[in-house]
């Protein structure tokens, strides 16, 4: 009989997220659930908002009005970039899915291209909004 | 010979491919159709509403009743929803572990995006063609 001798080291853990150092490419992975999770409220607020364009002008002026207070801004404003990260970074999983880029080089350059297109994609998207105010 | 894991299948089951939620790759594929879909209509409605920003409700009537605009408003509200049902259903899947309240969960969500997505279609359609 062979017995297997004791590690010197013990076996590593599951990564427990507690002890586990946090990483790029799981805080961006984590990141593409939580602006899918915002991109549903931000849904609920766009439906409303169409809904209530149906409903008539008095109605629609309630909506537009809670959209265009500080509170309605800053929603619009992380809602914006959640739809641009969530974008960027689902053209990412689609090339994923095709086999580019899945090496651990090409997911952290991938990742940065990605996190600077949704930056820049929301500044243009808020300067055109602010443009024509 | 065939391997191990094929002969534990039946050759119909093996043909349908349907694995054994049997479901098959269905609810994967349709996440990604929906999102080849939503890159454009996603980019052409915030850059819509970027320029609609405190618009009157007759300047947002005119936009939402052109054809075009409200063709790609209902495509966007279909697979945006779609897509939205389908993340959420994956989310409950990952962090629901009673077996019951997870079912009761998708099952609600699922009426939920659906009649959410209805009655925003009937909005763009009072608008687009009851004028």
């Amino acid at each position: 009989m062979t017995s297997v001798a004791p590690s010197a080291r013990p076996r590593p853990m599951s990564p427990h997220l507690s002890v586990y150092r946090m990483q790029f490419t799981m805080v961006m992975s984590g990141f593409h659930r939580i602006t899918g999770v915002g991109l549903v409220i931000g849904t609920l607020m766009f439906a409303w908002w169409i809904i209530a364009a149906g409903a008539g002008p008095e109605y629609f002026d309630v909506a537009q009005g809670f959209i265009g207070s500080w509170f309605g801004i800053l929603l619009l404003l992380g809602w914006s970039f959640a739809l641009f990260y969530h974008l960027c970074n689902g053209v990412r999983h689609m090339l994923w899915d095709i086999g580019i880029g899945l090496e651990i080089d090409g997911i952290k350059t991938g990742g940065v291209i990605m996190l600077a297109t949704a930056s820049a994609l929301t500044l243009v998207s808020w300067i055109i909004a602010i443009a024509s105010w | 010979m065939a391997t191990s894991s094929s002969r534990l299948l039946t050759p119909l089951a093996r043909a349908r491919g349907l694995g054994s939620s049997k479901h098959g790759t269905d609810h994967w594929w349709m996440q990604r159709m929906t999102s080849i879909a939503l890159v454009p209509l996603g980019l052409w409605f915030v850059f819509s509403l970027a320029a609609l920003v405190g618009a009157d409700h007759a300047t947002v009537s005119v936009w939402l009743g052109s054809p075009w605009t409200a063709t790609l408003m209902i495509l966007f509200i279909v697979a945006g929803l779609h897509h939205a049902s389908a993340g959420v259903e994956v989310i409950m899947e990952d962090y629901i572990q009673t077996k019951s309240a997870k079912v009761t969960a998708i099952i609600v969500q699922k009426f939920f995006f659906t009649v959410l997505a209805v009655i925003s279609i009937v909005s763009v359609l009072k608008i687009a063609v009851g004028g």
